[in-house]
């Protein structure tokens, strides 16, 4: 059984229909590569999977381990392993970096009938894992990306995947706007979180990202449906040709 | 029908005037003679303003109608009992060294304060402190707070009786804070208290002073309480105002300060009890080169109504002043926050601030916000800024979706935005108590 399984997904925002019928399966351990073109209806996908309330579902199901994750509020979906690295991570001044990822480690943890991890413990965990993605500690005390650089911001993203230790996670357009450094970096930070119990969804408009991040398969959304899928290679086959085809394709099929 | 006087209890401005008559006798009892007029000028400008009504600019959003037509007795003298105790320890300051005053319906209780001070610092009640300290507070006392325009002033000083005197003298700088407690209880009809606070900080010294007003939950009272705070030359002070009054009060304070030269001070409200809550704070920088802040929280839920009022008066040059108010308000609590700033003609490099932001969490919650620059001067920087708003759906959901359930992701967010004004409180003690009960009041409300 896949640990995600995609069917005939339909969703609308603010009344306009975005994905027409998206069908896909993940299964532990392997890395999924969603491409295509702006508007496509990526970060639409990524969205709608770890529930956010602006994208509703006409028709269709996601099936994660076994269960439908429709009417399953955000918190939810997150202690049961899904993990999204938000696009445009938000600022939420007052709230210091570390209470909020101890908050949340903590609520995870409750969910799943485990002790919390004291203040103590935290600190620990948190500066080991802070390291992994080579992030100043300073911003652990700040209020959550406030002030943060963007790739101070993406980093933050994977460090919260690092400590919150998701069954699947789901990476929306995290290389845009980071330089080679910082991709590099927050590439190493996904690679090292590779299991074997662990899937990945890597939503990208470009391929270099997967220069890093060596997907098991390639998915390109065009028009709200998955219109090819193969392996690594048809990135670079994207990279060369970029996604004009798509039109013609979808010209020629009309 | 006319109902019968004996049975018809006076209410308003009439049974204030009234029970002047009755207690005036008593009063001139104690031996301060130079009291008597002063009460009598105030009761009289009382009689002339009474209950001030909404067509007042400065009463505009706030309607005293409850307050005016309920018959309010003298405070009864109540027994310490354990429930008491519990309630009144429960607020005190858990720091080491820290002198701390307590009065229970107005009457000081020895028994819970601890005044051991030493090098010449006094707290003790005014009542008492007028017996040896009388040419000080005479110097003070009735001085600085102003009656025009303020009716509960006032009445305040009509009613003048006690409340807490404290003196640092020149140079002295205490690290242990000074707490001055107001409790009061539940009795079988409503009553009023008129706390009259004196803060005296000589030149050069340093004090944080602590004023918590709390009622147990139920009791019906109104707290009518002035403050008058002297910030000596080059003296610094931190003064807090916390209130948590029962819901079923009403509390009208005024503070009043006057700060010489090259002083600083610094206020920090917490306005979250109360049925109907006003705060008025005033400052003086009297002397040239002050600093002078203001923060403020105020915490509104159910039918609440609560009014915080400042007025930073820059009557030197060269004084700068920093004002930052938050609110957060819930179900259909109202709140009004007037800011007024103003800088006398020859306040040249006046340097002012004020913000105000307001987290309104019900549809039904309303807030009224409005600066008021009144600027004589013509070197002087001066900006404001307000802003009302709901809490920010997009942090919510990114919260939610690191496995923060939603009640615990509005707290949070709500702590959030308090923590600006709550960081600033440099008493540990406080800090932290205060952070716990702003989460647990809005879980409470089911927020």
């Amino acid at each position: 059984m896949p640990l995600l399984e995609v069917k005939n997904l339909h969703v609308n925002v603010g009344g306009t229909e975005i994905l027409k019928g998206v069908d896909l399966a993940v299964n532990e351990g392997e890395i999924h590569a969603i491409m295509g073109p702006n508007g496509s209806g990526k970060s639409t996908l990524a969205q709608t999977i770890s529930g956010h309330p602006a994208f509703e579902v006409t028709d269709g199901d996601i099936v994660y381990g076994g269960e439908s994750l429709l009417g399953k509020k955000p918190e939810e979906r997150a202690c049961a392993g899904i993990f999204l690295a938000f696009q445009y991570p938000v600022e939420i001044p007052g709230i210091s970096n570390s209470l909020f990822m101890k908050s949340a480690l903590n609520a995870i943890r409750r969910s799943r009938g485990l002790q919390e991890l004291d203040a103590f413990e935290f600190l620990e965990l948190i500066k080991e894992k802070a390291n992994t993605v080579e992030m100043d500690e300073a911003l652990l005390s700040r209020s959550v990306n406030s002030g943060f650089s963007g790739g101070e911001k993406k980093r933050n993203e994977i460090l919260q995947m690092a400590v919150l230790e998701p069954r699947l996670g789901i990476l929306d357009e995290t290389d845009s706007g980071l330089d080679i450094d910082a991709l590099r970096i927050v590439a190493d930070g996904v690679n090292s979180l590779r299991a074997p119990h662990r899937a990945m969804i890597i939503v990208t408009h470009y391929q270099r990202l997967l220069n890093y991040i060596v997907p098991d398969f390639v998915h390109v959304l065009n028009g709200g449906r998955i219109v090819r899928s193969g392996g690594k290679e048809l990135a670079l086959e994207l990279e060369e040709k970029g996604y004009s085809w798509l039109e013609e394709e979808a010209l020629a099929r009309s | 029908m006319t109902a019968s006087p004996l049975t018809t209890p006076l209410v308003g401005k009439e049974q204030f005037l009234a029970e002047f008559e009755r207690a005036e006798s008593a009063f001139a009892d104690n031996g301060r003679g130079w009291l008597q007029p002063i009460r009598r000028e105030a009761i009289h400008r009382f009689a002339q303003m009474g209950f001030p009504t909404r067509r007042n600019e400065q009463w505009r959003h706030t309607n005293l109608a409850a307050l005016e037509s309920q018959a309010f007795r003298r405070a009864p003298d109540v027994s310490l009992n354990e429930e008491i105790v519990a309630f009144a320890r429960s607020f005190l300051l858990a720091e080491p060294g820290a002198l701390q005053i307590v009065f229970v319906n107005g009457n000081f209780a020895p028994e819970l304060s601890s005044l051991a001070a030493s090098d010449g610092v006094r707290v003790s009640p005014l009542a008492m402190a007028m017996l040896d300290e009388g040419e000080l507070i005479r110097r003070h006392l009735a001085r600085h707070a102003r009656l025009d325009e303020r009716p509960f002033v006032a009445l305040n000083t009509a009613f003048l009786r006690d409340g807490a005197f404290v003196h640092i003298p020149k140079e002295r700088r205490l690290d242990a804070p000074i707490h001055l407690l107001f409790v009061s209880t539940s009795a079988a009809e409503p009553f009023v208290t008129h706390p009259r606070n004196l803060l005296i900080a000589d030149e050069g010294a340093e004090a944080k002073i602590v004023e918590t007003y709390a009622g147990l939950s139920g009791a019906a009272y109104f707290t009518n309480a002035t403050t008058e705070l002297v910030v000596g030359p080059a003296a610094n002070v931190e003064h807090y105002k916390l209130q948590f009054e029962s819901p079923a009060a009403f509390h009208l304070a005024t503070i009043q300060v006057r700060q010489e030269r090259a002083s600083r001070f610094a206020s920090h409200t917490l306005s979250t009890g109360g049925l109907l809550a006003r705060n008025d704070i005033n400052v003086a920088l009297a002397g040239e080169g002050c600093e002078g802040a203001l923060h403020g929280l105020y915490l509104g839920a159910g039918k609440q109504h609560l009014d915080s009022h400042t007025l930073l008066e820059h009557a030197s040059p060269r004084c700068s002043s920093r004002e930052v108010y938050k609110g957060i308000l819930d179900g259909e609590s109202s709140a009004v926050f007037n800011g007024c700033i103003q800088v006398h003609p020859h306040a040249q490099k006046t340097d002012a601030l004020q913000s105000n932001k307001c987290l309104l969490l019900s549809d039904a919650a309303a807030i009224h916000t409005q600066p008021q620059l009144k600027i004589y001067a013509d070197d002087v920087k001066c900006t404001h800024g307000a802003s009302v708003g709901r809490l920010d759906q997009s942090a919510l959901h990114y919260l939610r979706s690191r496995g923060i359930a939603e009640a615990e992701a509005r707290a949070l967010m709500i702590y959030a935005f308090a923590n600006e004004v709550i960081d600033g409180f440099r008493i540990d003690s406080l800090r932290e108590r205060l952070g716990r009960r702003i989460v647990e009041r809005f879980q409470r409300n089911g927020v």
